[in-house]
């Protein structure tokens, strides 16, 4: 995992639920894989979702995910393919329904403006680090609580656990 | 389960209860969290764990179901805890969101769950308000990003993810981690033709759409009692669009009056036990809590202000983008589809007609009636204007109402983002209700005074 090699796409501040995962759909599409992720980021970069690949990140920069608490915006992401997201900060209900939906989300701010889109990171969820080219960023640990749920890839499969 | 640790910056934010050894008050957040955590004091950074007296869903419920449905748990813990409106695509625009709503309904009824609320009754937000679902010192939790609403009636309330509302239904109780506290001092009064709106996107312009992230805003000051109750939802409302986790501030006489006069009609049955219940349960904010961060708002000096397209911290006085293209006008939403919001577009309209379209959707069937009982729809149907089913309407894109592309919409909801009302082509500019309606009379961006 430590050395796997991530492709960076990489987006503004403020990128908001609308644009990561149009309100339109949030009534008719909930749960289909395929149709989550066909729309993902539909309104900020029509490009994404057919050239998104297994294991691609995000990095963008503050706010990201702020809007709507429609969990789509999460999911959208994760059937897309990607590892994770990195940003400068999160939007709070954003980044809860990463974690609860297993979607790796880490604020790691000075990262943000050595990458662009194409660049590459590997992620050492060990050592806290990211490695982009020559540099190395760390990053703070999850507290135990979060890290438990993300560990059991999200919030039911972590109550599922504890049944 | 989860917490709200974000890992970077906010970690670093110290608590602000501890220094120099002695024992600061606790805020009027921390007040309502600690009651509801079961513990005698709560400090910001810390986790605990609270049973909310209501957890909150909408149309959002059937995916719920569907989450609900993986874990072991076949009834619902607390089924009088729920409440439930259908509003967000009302009536339902497709066999799709109507099979949805069915979904919900026998949901509902298989759950036994009584505070559900039918298609025309109204918005969530507005709704559990007005039928007395959450009051002072109460504690909701809500699959809906507008959550902090209840602020304004002095209770806590945040919104969560679908899944957590899941783990809700199932085990009653769900991790919060104590936010920090940003006072926010108002001093004054709104000058005539200003409104909370202007205040709200002067205040989001300024501290950025992220200013108060996973903070708690306090709203204190002698300015809170120039402000009707319908002006304070406003208020409470638009901190999600600040980044704010919750939003509150002291119940008064406002409050105990608006609550007095709403409950009597919508539960006149339990109305005197239900305002005792709430008076007991009220919490009060401390002289000496210790805040993050405070700042002071002379509410004399905001002025009108629209937000731009496409953010809502895009906000600049209506003074510098008077004069800009309307297509369409849309008043309605939990943010500013009130009485008092009605009554200001009806106003303005009245005696004259429109040269941009105008849909007025109520926030509920009971601001409806009333504005009906008072001739504002009638004004506003004379004046050229579309009423529509209360509801969301077109806030969010999915149907009554939503942009053509290339269109500009003026609009007294809460956000502007590309692609919000259906079309990412369509330009979406944010005010108070009295200027939507001004700028739909001239057709372009207008300040109500130069009519
Ligand atoms: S009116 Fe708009 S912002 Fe308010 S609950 Fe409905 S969709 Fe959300």
């Amino acid at each position: 995992m430590t050395n796997t090699s991530h492709r960076i796409w990489k987006y503004g501040d403020n990128i908001n639920t609308d644009v990561i995962f149009p309100g339109k759909y949030t009534y008719t599409i909930s749960h289909d894989p395929v149709q989550l992720a066909r729309h993902a980021l539909e309104d900020l970069d029509p490009t994404f979702a057919a050239r998104a690949q297994m294991g691609d990140v995000i990095v963008a920069g503050r706010n990201f995910g702020n809007g709507s608490s429609r969990e789509q915006a999460v999911t959208c992401l994760k059937h897309a393919g990607l590892r994770a997201v990195i940003a400068h900060s999160f939007a709070r209900i954003y980044y809860r329904n990463a974690i609860n939906n297993g979607l790796l989300a880490i604020e790691c701010p000075p990262l943000v403006d050595c990458v662009e889109t194409g660049d590459t990171l590997a992620i050492d969820m060990a050592a806290h680090e990211i490695r982009a080219g020559e540099r190395t960023f760390a990053f703070a640990p999850l507290p135990a609580e979060v890290r438990a749920i993300l560990d059991a890839g999200g919030i039911i499969p972590y109550l599922l656990e504890q049944f | 389960m989860v917490s709200e640790i974000g890992s970077g910056e906010y970690a670093k934010l110290r608590s602000p209860c501890q220094q120099n050894g002695t024992q600061l008050m606790p805020t009027l957040t921390e007040q309502i969290l600690a009651r509801a955590s079961g513990r005698k004091r709560v400090v910001p950074g810390e986790i605990v764990v609270i049973e909310p007296d209501v957890t909150l869903s909408h149309d959002n419920s059937a995916a719920i179901a569907e989450i609900f449905a993986q874990l072991p748990h076949k009834r619902v813990k607390f089924p009088e805890r729920l409440a439930i409106t259908l509003d967000h695509a009302v009536p339902p625009p497709t066999p799709k969101h109507a099979q949805n709503h069915a979904a919900i309904r026998e949901f509902v009824r298989a759950q036994g769950i009584q505070r559900f609320y039918e298609v025309g009754r109204g918005i969530c937000h507005q709704v559990l308000c007005e039928e007395g679902v959450v009051g002072p010192g109460m504690t909701l939790l809500g699959a809906d990003s507008h959550s902090p609403h209840y602020g304004w009636l002095g209770a806590f309330s945040a919104g969560i993810g679908r899944s957590e509302v899941a783990a809700l239904w199932a085990t009653g109780q769900l991790w919060l981690r104590v936010p920090e506290t940003l006072r926010i001092n108002l001093r004054g009064s709104l000058r005539r033709g200003v409104t909370s709106k202007d205040l709200t996107l002067a205040m989001i312009g300024e501290l950025g759409a992220d200013g108060a992230a996973y903070m708690a805003v306090e709203f204190a000051g002698e300015g809170l009692a120039n402000m009707t109750a319908d002006a304070r939802a406003a208020l409470t409302n638009m901190m999600a669009e600040m980044g704010a986790k919750s939003a509150c501030m002291p119940p008064d006489d406002i409050t105990w009056r608006w609550l007095r006069d709403t409950l009597a009609r919508t539960r006149p049955q339990d109305c005197a036990q239900r305002l005792d219940y709430f008076e007991a349960n009220a919490l009060y904010p401390l002289a000496d809590a210790q805040v993050a961060r405070e700042q002071t708002i002379d509410l004399s000096a905001v002025e009108p202000m629209v937000a731009c397209p496409h953010a809502v911290d895009n906000s600049l006085p209506l003074s510098q983008v008077a004069g800009r293209r309307v297509d369409v006008g849309f008043i309605g939403t939990c943010t500013n589809g009130r009485l008092e919001d009605l009554a200001a577009a009806a106003e303005l309209v009245s005696g004259r007609r429109l040269r941009a379209r105008l849909l007025v959707i109520p926030a509920s069937s009971l601001v409806l009636r009333d504005a009906t009982e008072a001739g504002y729809i009638t004004a506003l149907l004379e004046a050229g204007a579309v009423i529509g089913t209360p509801g969301c309407g077109p806030c969010m894109g999915n149907h009554m109402g939503v942009l053509a592309p290339g269109e500009v919409c003026i609009s007294s909801a809460n956000r502007n983002f590309r692609g919000r009302m259906g079309e990412p082509t369509a330009e979406i500019y944010l005010a108070n209700p009295a200027v939507v309606a001004a700028s739909c009379v001239v057709g372009k961006l207008s300040h109500p005074a130069d009519l």
